[in-house]
């Protein structure tokens, strides 16, 4: 434990140092990311130790503050969650080391790494954290300096609107936490997570419903998720990764987290999550379909893998109350399983697109193309996490997804109408999903790195330098090997799967040991297709050498004058789909058709904004604010007043308390 | 027994182009016409292997490798389908999963190269694959789902071991239904009429024929093997479903199937031959349709 409080320290030293060095942009970057890494990688081991041997290590201090202590405890389910917290905190913060110095003239570059090293102490905290009080105060550390993060470049004011959004989310989620641990303290006693037992169920039905309001809003439920198209394009890109690939997952934990306090869950929950996984799902990765700016696509994406990790959550729970071990392992496995996959191939990804904004200067699809010949390394690595997002086989996307179906398959066959129906959704949606994902990164992929460049952005695209590839290249790596030694991974998840699920120890081991055997067949298949890969290759070049292989111009049909801008674009290979989902997507399509007989101008113009934003926050934070502007007169922006409030509210309170 | 799964396999690579030629004459008899020879893909294929290669400028080396691994993941799937009572070379529990998922890969980089070339005609038969691959997926996968729940087994080899004709006593509707999902899935996949017409004469109303018009020699030679392993592989799982003969015989179970498969064909022949190319914003329907019945298998196996 206490190499874990070190690491913690080393962190927050190195953010100092690099707030102290701000004016020098290379020390500043130096002290920040070395901290980072060094404090990720001092900490982390405790988490491994935790993660395979399953002895929870707690550490506690007493705290002058009501109800607070400072306890923390790593147990496996902390564990699973450090471990990515800290892994893919580290790699980007290689990657940021480079990545933000092209901001060196114009920014002091110690504010963004003493921010983004508190984002992680925050995040670690969280995670720990046994005691209420302390968990909401390191979920602030971690609001709020990610905030701080995603205002990087304030003077914009489309972050400012944005980091505006994500502030206010945030803290309407906070709200139902405080609410959450007001009542769970209330019933306990104590807000020390041990002290707390026997919610009675009334009780805990509320409870759930706050934990999901609460931990979904960070998490990107569908539909809370609002801040997420806004926030992760306007942050810088390795802070991005982050937020995207771990931050969010703080939702899941504090999810998990609160299930195994609220004691046995009714159905009803379960079903609860599964549909909301399944909708988060589906609409996520049709609206990240629609988007045009790759960032926002790519935050769309991550709606869309909560959705996922929540359909394994929420089939994991109907194990527990089917009393079907084979559902709830299965399906925390893939869940959890996931929670890290997304973190690496969606840290990746980010990684990847900044790369992309860091060359071209835009993210926008449309105005790319073609820049897999000038960026190689990026390309290479846009695609291994494009694939592993897409759940499709070698990589790891697929394990855990393949998991999740195993686990509905498996119970499935055994069961009635109850096992079956759950069944259906699960295997529907996430092959819906997987179809869809599979369309939004071909998408992608393709019109971005492929064909011929559409504009200037595109053509001044270059290589980024070695610790940005490092870092790409470093996820990749990962996608593979979390593929490839699954099997070993999922024997290993024993221990979080018992913490959870209370079944017994040799149910979980017998089914995770079955899990992993036909894993290992997966592997077996996997290694056999990239030796049938290798044969084929060598045997292409050797029918091709000596031979004539020409270069020429793509097929044109016989026309002339074949440019750049006749290519698919973004827009219409994205169509038949979006017009098929018309009815959630509401795609906003602006025409202006070419007239008469030399026409000089026309225009097409798409913009697919968020339904829930549009129909359900729009019109109510316009009652919202039409109410409280009735209260404005209460405002003055004097100073003295507002201590005369604080004097009058107290008096209050005092009289109060002597009645 | 490994060389009875082995052979299934050999079956499936060396059998696979004859389907289209049976599919091609069938079409040619219905127009009146004498037709190409049987084993003409055979040829072409032999053809393009000892022919050298044009490439566009645009293209990378996404272009060069997809079909190799398009190939690949065929092969490897082969090893996965059983055929004619013969268990496949490698079954597990949610082999079905991995299977469906690996034609997914190569159907990702099937159509990367098809971006690849900057065409806009490319362009626009890949967005069409996307969309109506997307559909028949939740098709395929509840369609088996609901012939695993019949069974109680999750690997293809159990499955249809587990299966004889007498489950059309037992469940005809269900398999009836299940037949005509999957037989929906077999068309959309190989680019069959009515959802795809391979023998257009024009690229704007093409699907999978234009997504590799720019590849030539022995990279379409590897394109055409493994589109036709796909269509035998999906053939196998469908005779598999809807006729599965057990005998206890192997020979007799293998030829019957090798029968059926040939049948099979020739009714895809008839349906290109007396079908017209649906409407392409029709297609999601039928697909859609096909998802339908999938679930309504399940729901009357389930009673």
């Amino acid at each position: 434990m206490s190499l874990f409080l070190w690491g913690l320290v080393i962190i927050f030293v190195g953010g100092l140092a690099s707030l102290i060095n701000g004016r020098r942009a290379g020390l500043a970057s130096f002290f920040g990311a070395a901290g980072a890494v060094a404090g990720s990688i001092t900490a982390v081991i405790p988490a491994f130790k935790v993660f395979l041997h399953g002895v929870t290590e707690s550490f506690r201090l007493n705290w002058n503050i009501p109800f607070g202590s400072f306890f923390v405890q790593i147990d496996a389910i902390s564990a699973v969650f450090l471990i990515p917290i800290f892994g893919l905190s580290a790699i980007a913060a290689v990657y940021g080391a480079e990545y933000l110095l092209a901001y060196r003239e114009k920014k002091n570059l110690g504010a963004p790494w003493f921010f983004y090293n508190l984002l992680l102490i925050g995040m670690a905290l969280v995670v720990v954290a046994r005691n209420g009080l302390l968990f909401l105060v390191a979920w602030e550390i971690m609001s709020l300096s990610s905030f701080f993060l995603v205002t990087f470049e304030y003077e914009r004011q489309t972050v400012r609107q944005a980091g505006l959004i994500y502030l206010i989310a945030m803290h309407i989620g906070t709200a139902f936490l405080v609410v959450f641990f007001i009542l769970l303290g209330h019933h306990a006693g104590s807000l020390d997570f041990d002290k707390i037992s026997g919610v009675p169920s009334s009780l805990a039905n509320v409870l759930f419903m706050l934990a999901i309001v609460g931990f979904g809003t960070k998490a990107g439920f569908m539909p809370l998720h609002v801040w997420l198209p806004y926030a992760h394009p306007a942050a810088p890109s390795h802070v991005s990764a982050v937020m995207s690939g771990v931050m969010i997952k703080t939702g899941i934990y504090g999810l998990v987290r609160a299930l195994t306090i609220l004691g046995f869950p009714p159905a009803w929950w379960c079903w609860v999550l599964i549909l909301i996984g399944a909708v988060s799902g589906v609409l996520g990765v049709l609206f990240a379909l629609a988007q045009h700016d790759l960032k926002r696509l790519l935050a769309y994406h991550s709606v869309e893998n909560i959705g996922i990790i929540t359909i394994g959550l929420g089939v994991g729970l109907l194990g527990i109350n089917m009393n079907s071990p084979i559902l709830a392992v299965l399906g925390f496995a893939g869940g959890l399983f996931h929670v890290i996959n997304h973190a690496v191939f969606k840290g990746l990804l980010f990684l990847g697109a900044g790369a992309v904004l860091h060359s071209c200067k835009t993210g926008h699809i449309d105005l790319l193309g073609g820049i897999i010949k000038r960026m190689p390394w990026t390309a290479f690595t846009f695609l291994i996490g494009s694939i592993a997002i897409c759940g499709l086989p070698p990589l790891n996307g697929f394990v855990s997804e393949f998991l999740i179906y195993l686990g509905v398959f498996k119970n499935g066959m055994g069961g009635g109408l109850e096992a079956v129906i759950p069944a259906l959704i699960v295997i529907g949606a996430l092959a819906l999903i997987g179809g869809l994902a599979l369309a939004c990164f071909t998408k992608a992929f393709g019109v971005i790195f492929l064909g011929h460049p559409r504009s200037d952005y595109a053509q001044q695209a270059h290589e980024v330098g070695p610790g940005m590839k490092f870092s790409m290249v470093t996820l990749a790596a990962l996608c593979l090997l979390l593929g490839i030694f699954s099997p070993l991974v999922i024997k290993s998840a024993e221990n979080v799967i018992l913490e959870i699920t209370l079944l017994t120890f040799p149910d979980v081991q017998a089914e995770l040991a079955s899990a992993s055997t036909v894993l290992w067949n997966f592997v077996f298949v996997s290694l056999i297709l990239f030796g049938i890969i290798g044969v084929f290759t060598v045997l292409r070049k050797l029918l091709l050498s000596g031979r004539c292989v020409r270069q020429t111009v793509t097929w044109d049909c016989g026309y002339a004058q074949p440019g750049p801008k006749m290519q698919y674009t973004a827009t219409s290979f994205a169509q038949p789909l979006t017009d098929l989902f018309k009815l959630f997507l509401r795609t906003r399509k602006d025409i202006s058709h070419p007239k008469g007989v030399f026409p000089v101008q026309s225009a097409f113009h798409t913009d697919t904004s968020d339904i829930s934003e549009k129909y359900m926050y729009e019109p109510a934070y316009k009652w919202i604010s039409l109410l409280l502007s009735k209260l404005r007169w209460f405002q003055h922006g004097r100073l003295q007043i507002y201590v005369l409030y604080i004097a009058l509210t107290l008096g209050i309170l005092l009289i109060w308390k002597m009645m | 027994m490994i060389i009875l799964k082995l052979l299934n396999m050999v079956i499936a690579l060396a059998a696979a182009p004859l389907l289209l030629g049976i599919i091609n004459r069938t079409k040619a008899v219905f127009a009146g016409r004498t037709g190409q020879p049987l084993l003409q893909l055979y040829y072409d294929i032999w053809k393009l292997l000892r022919k050298g290669a044009v490439y566009s400028r645009s293209t990378s080396w996404i272009f060069r490798v997809g079909p190799v691994i398009g190939l690949s993941v065929a092969l490897i799937a082969a090893a996965l389908i059983p055929f004619g009572g013969l268990p496949a070379v490698i079954s597990f529990k949610g082999d079905l999963i991995l299977f469906a998922y690996l034609f997914g890969l190569s159907r990702f980089f099937t159509v990367l190269m098809a971006m690849d070339t900057g065409s806009s005609f490319e362009g626009m038969g890949a967005s069409r694959e996307v969309t109506f691959s997307t559909l028949s997926e939740p098709a395929l996968l509840i369609g088996l789902a609901a012939i695993a729940k019949y069974t109680g087994y999750i690997s293809l080899s159990q499955m249809f071991s587990s299966l004889n004709l007498s489950v059309w006593l037992n469940a005809g509707p269900a398999f009836v239904l299940v037949g005509f999902a999957i037989l929906i899935v077999f068309l959309t996949e190989n680019s069959r009429i009515p959802i795809d017409d391979p023998n257009t004469h024009l690229e704007l109303t093409m699907i999978h024929e234009v997504m590799i018009l720019d590849h030539s020699g022995p990279d379409l030679a590897m394109i055409l093997y493994g589109a036709a392993i796909k269509m035998w592989l999906l053939g196998a799982i469908l005779i598999g479903i809807v006729v599965p003969v057990h005998s206890g015989n192997a020979l007799f179970d293998i030829s019957a199937a090798m029968l059926f498969m040939i049948l099979l064909a020739i009714v895809i022949g008839v349906i290109e031959s007396s079908m017209a190319r649906l409407k392409l914003l029709h297609v999601p329907q039928l697909l859609i349709g096909a998802t339908t019945l999938s679930i309504l298998a399940l729901v009357l196996i389930l009673r």
